[in-house]
């Protein structure tokens, strides 16, 4: 019980440094720390398929593409645009407002009762593959292509054009 | 394994919601205060993975794997977003040599 406390302490630490550091670069590295409290968060829900999947396709792919176009553009503390400090302040404000919001409704609610695991096999891979190729299948097919066009457009968009026109 | 189980009990599902809304309230100051592209799509990210945890924490207190399946979706389409953006980031840098969102105001009309 308490390693969740731990863990989402942690989280909200490194995700408040991930938006308040100057230099991209420890932007990104923060981030990563922030994903992988994710991931123990997973694991201690006990979804294994989620902590895996995060770890490689958040960790592995995602954040080392953000890393490496910010070496390609070759950004650093001293090319980082930065807004005022008023507009800083009420953006601050603004978020702050939207996350009283949030908690206010959840007064309403009053959902309270602990978390207790109903079955503590449906975040394991061998269930979710299950569930993924029976009821799922058509969904599954379609991120595939959602996948591929992706894949194409970023080819497209990145791709030199041609000077002869 | 049972161990894991054994903590995860007498976490009370309002603080999972509480925690990921102030991930979500986190991402969303990122991108009101930052004016660097790459770092508003970081903020992004951060706002999808704060839905994805609570999906996964409701999927297990319902004992419906179905919400795992869609974090594992969410995830999918994440991927394709992310390369998509760094595409179109990159492309703007190569235009006007700058990330900042300032630059991109010619669209606002």
């Amino acid at each position: 019980m308490t390693v969740f406390y731990f863990v989402a302490f942690l989280s909200i630490f490194f995700a408040l440094m991930t938006i308040f550091t100057k230099n991209p670069v420890h932007s990104v590295l923060y981030l990563v720390i922030t994903f992988f409290t994710f991931t123990v968060h997973y694991i201690l829900l006990n979804a294994q398929f989620l902590a895996v999947v995060n770890f490689i396709v958040y960790m592995g792919a995602i954040m080392v593409l953000f890393l490496f176009v910010l070496m390609l553009l070759n950004l650093n503390k001293d090319t980082e645009p930065m807004k005022s400090n008023l507009v800083k302040f009420m953006g601050v404000i603004a978020g702050c407002c939207l996350l009283v919001t949030f908690l206010g409704v959840y007064r309403v609610f009053e959902i309270s009762n602990p978390l207790t695991v109903i079955n503590p096999e449906i975040g394991l891979v061998k269930n979710l593959g299950k569930v993924l190729f029976n009821e799922f299948l058509l969904p599954f097919e379609l991120s595939s292509l959602l996948l591929l066009t992706a894949m194409i457009g970023a080819i497209l968009l990145a791709k030199k054009e041609p000077k002869q026109i | 394994m049972e161990t894991v189980v054994q903590q995860l009990q007498g976490v009370p599902i309002n603080h999972y919601l509480i925690f990921c809304t102030i991930i979500f309230a986190i991402g969303v100051m990122g991108v009101l205060i930052r004016r660097n592209v790459i770092i508003i799509m970081m903020s992004i990210e951060l706002m999808l993975n704060a839905v994805n945890l609570l999906l996964a924490a409701f999927s297990v207190q319902h004992g419906d794997s179905s919400g795992q399946v869609f974090v594992f979706f969410i995830m999918a389409l994440a991927a394709a977003e992310v390369a998509v953006g760094l595409a179109i980031i990159i492309m703007v840098y190569r235009n006007t040599k700058s990330v900042d969102i300032d630059s991109l105001n010619k669209l606002r009309w």
